[in-house]
């Protein structure tokens, strides 16, 4: 065999040269490129802009200043989503449900269809795309662009540099960091960035937490909620400051059980040492303004609305089918609902609310409209919506909160689903990801049920508290 | 003002890039195969978009890209098909992301590699274009972000640098798309065979290494002769590489 000889020569070699060959090579490279690079490379006068990078850098990874600039920047890009969102987000949905909808309501009759293509088709399906456009894309195209700018400027290596400290002493990667910071735009992209870690230990821990990271999917979640019932326990001036000091909330609490999970995980099933890597800190670069707003519009903002309709349609189509389907003299839905509302409860939670949940595994987006649509049907309120398994968005923030009281919605299930919507399990596409970048039935399955425990667990203690406080 | 003299360049029959036509995701039929390699965050990225017309996202932050991104281009009526690898500092280690690169210019043979670097980080960016020069004969130094090194003060004579590296040397700065039109110029002129690289090989080793990677990269050369990288191979097997004793066994990089 000629190949085994090849082998045999190389292991007999690599004796005669004994230990060092990697670092003797390495040695070699690194005086190499500094012949060459010194033959070429001619540094003349001061470094004006490196000391900028250098003062900048100085600041932003302070000690001191590092987290409360870190938390200031991401509330400020968040006060501007939700203040900026509101607005279109009314006009879209005035748009969408107020004229287009009864035009093809009205189209349908004229076609003859019968009432269950109807209602399947346009209560069904067209409602449910509408709902998460008029509701998803203002906050996305403020929030993305705005990310984006930050992220070619440069701040996101730093965000990182921040950050490993605390990662490291979790027993995890400080590029988690980045991955984490993706996970907030998205948690598959997230999942997928993992690749930069090397370790497969650490690379797993970023995987498992990724999910902690709120995605844009739960942003409007958050947002609406924290607007309906925090934003209204305090004066008008205030609500908006008050809600999104709400989010943010939410969001450091995720940051925090990224933490937390991440040492239980190294103490327990995945021990190991920490690995150290090099973290190149790039130089801030003017980001190119419309540039980026134009390719974080069409790249990310667009993309992620096409997966959220692609998810949205059938999904609306399955809540009209299990509210329109009976089961003896009720229907699908509010049969479980009637099942499930007993655990829910428990934990500070509905039926209602479980069941939009499991209706939403494809996409976090489609949560409170499909919430809405339940508890019109099951609490049989009258003068709003327009039947069974119709999404609906109501005129104002404040008819979805009447909407959401008269359904028995206190603020301790406000809470509470802001506190689940950040603990559940990952959408069906995030849970498919892990599959495919960990080829594991064992970890897909503790990452996808490990958040969802905690938060069952979370929100029971937060509702046993309350019962007892309150 | 500059923006608006560089797209009337652009659009002048003179100038080289008017025969470039970009062909997005269309990479169907290619004459040719060209690599992008780097370290991380030096913009291969935005060389990549700039040639292909697509927008494969682009961020200051190393690691942005994790898989390759393939997309095409033609330019004097060939058709080129070109890979953007992940970034890494070196082709020594078993990462993912390197190992994506690594395989790709091993076992890939693209027909030209377009090794892009930092030019305001030059030394630094070195280590991986001379193991990069270790695997592949053909290739081109895309000297980017030279706008950046401008105004870092920092001046780079890329003559005396392409005589050092034995490769076409081409300073771009990507983003406002200068130099573009010279590097596809210069990656036909590899890809076609008009220029000879001649690569610089690592030379501060001890003899005694060197003596073993030379008798090995003989007896390699002997058994598998169309094998271009012979060296490297053998620099590999010295260092105990599973994959690449692996690929001796099997012979993977002779099997097209």
């Amino acid at each position: 065999m000629k190949t085994n000889k090849i082998l045999n020569i190389s292991n007999d070699l690599r004796w005669q040269i004994g230990e060092g060959f990697h670092d003797k090579l390495t040695e070699g490279i690194y005086s190499d490129a500094a012949t060459i690079s010194q033959n070429s490379v001619r540094k003349k006068g001061d470094k004006k802009r490196f000391r900028f990078d250098r003062s900048l850098d100085k600041i932003v990874t302070s000690k001191i200043w590092g987290f409360p600039i870190m938390i200031l920047i991401l509330s400020i890009v968040l006060w501007l989503t939700i203040i900026g969102a509101n607005y279109p987000s009314g006009l879209l949905a005035d748009l969408l449900i107020g004229q287009v909808y009864p035009w093809l309501k009205s189209i349908g009759e004229s076609l003859g269809f019968s009432w269950w293509l109807s209602g399947f088709l346009f209560d069904g399906v067209y409602l449910a795309l509408a709902w998460v456009i008029a509701v998803m894309l203002p906050p996305m195209a403020i929030f993305f662009p705005l990310f984006t700018l930050l992220e070619d400027f440069g701040y996101l290596p730093r965000v990182a540099f921040n950050l490993d400290h605390l990662l490291k002493k979790s027993g995890a990667h400080g590029k988690q960091a980045l991955t984490m910071s993706m996970g907030f735009g998205c948690n598959a992209a997230g999942v997928i960035a993992t690749r930069i870690i090397d370790s497969p230990r650490e690379r797993l821990i970023a995987i498992i937490t990724n999910n902690f990271s709120l995605c844009n999917g739960r942003w409007p979640t958050q947002i609406l909620i924290a607007s309906i019932f925090i934003g209204a326990l305090v004066p008008e001036n205030f609500a908006g400051a008050v809600s999104t000091l709400a989010v943010i909330s939410i969001a450091l609490l995720g940051i925090f059980f990224t933490f937390m999970v991440s040492l239980f995980l190294s103490k327990t099933m995945l021990k190991g040492e920490v690995s150290s890597f090099t973290l190149e800190l790039p130089p801030y670069r003017p980001p190119r303004f419309w540039k980026t707003i134009y390719t974080s519009l069409i790249d990310r903002t667009l993309i992620v609305l096409w997966r959220a309709c692609v998810f949205a349609a059938p999904a609306g189509a399955v809540i009209w089918l299990i509210s329109n389907v009976g089961i003896g003299d009720s229907n699908i839905a509010n049969w479980l609902i009637v099942h499930l509302d007993g655990f829910g409860l428990l934990i500070g939670l509905n039926g209602v609310i479980l069941l939009a949940y499991i209706v939403a595994i494809p996409a976090n987006e489609i949560v409170i409209p499909t919430i809405l649509m339940l508890t019109v049907m099951s609490a049989a309120i009258t003068g709003v919506g327009s039947g069974n398994g119709v999404m609906f968005e109501l005129e104002s923030v404040s008819a979805t909160g009447d909407i959401l009281k008269a359904g028995g919605w206190t603020l301790l299930t406000a809470i509470n689903l802001m506190l689940f919507s950040l603990l559940h399990n990952p959408c069906s596409t995030t849970i498919y990801t892990i599959y495919k970048e960990t080829k594991s039935v064992k970890w897909t399955t503790v990452a996808s049920i490990l958040p969802i425990i905690l938060g069952f667990i979370v929100c029971f203690l937060v509702a046993q508290v309350w019962r007892i406080l309150m | 003002m500059k923006k608006a003299v560089n797209s009337a360049c652009e659009g002048c029959d003179l100038n080289q890039a008017s025969n470039l036509k970009k062909l997005g995701i269309n990479i169907d039929n290619n004459n040719y195969v060209v690599a992008l390699a780097g370290n991380p965050n030096t913009g291969k990225s935005t060389v990549f978009n700039a040639l292909t017309g697509l927008r494969q996202h682009t961020g200051n932050w190393p690691g942005k890209t994790v898989t390759r991104a393939e997309g095409g281009y033609s330019y004097n009526e060939k058709k080129y098909k070109l890979v953007d690898l992940p970034g890494t500092y070196s082709l020594l280690s078993t990462s993912q992301d390197e190992e994506v690169a690594r395989n790709f210019i091993l076992f890939g043979k693209p027909d030209v590699t377009i090794i892009v670097v930092d030019a305001s980080r030059l030394e630094r960016n070195l280590n991986l274009v001379l193991q990069i020069l270790e695997i592949t004969d053909k290739a081109v130094l895309c000297l980017n972000l030279m706008d950046e090194a401008k105004r870092l003060d920092i001046e780079i004579d890329d003559r005396t640098l392409a005589r050092d590296l034995g490769i076409p040397v081409v300073p771009t700065s990507a983003r406002s798309k200068e130099g573009i039109p010279e590097l596809l110029n210069t990656v036909h002129q590899v890809a076609t065979g008009e220029i000879k690289c001649k690569p610089h090989r690592i030379k501060n080793v001890p003899k005694n290494i060197n003596n073993a990677i030379e008798k090995l990269s003989l007896e390699i050369q002997e058994t598998y002769p169309n094998v271009p990288n012979s060296r490297w191979i053998a620099l590999r097997l010295l260092d105990g590489d599973e994959r690449i004793i692996e690929a001796v066994k099997t012979g993977e990089f002779i099997s097209e």
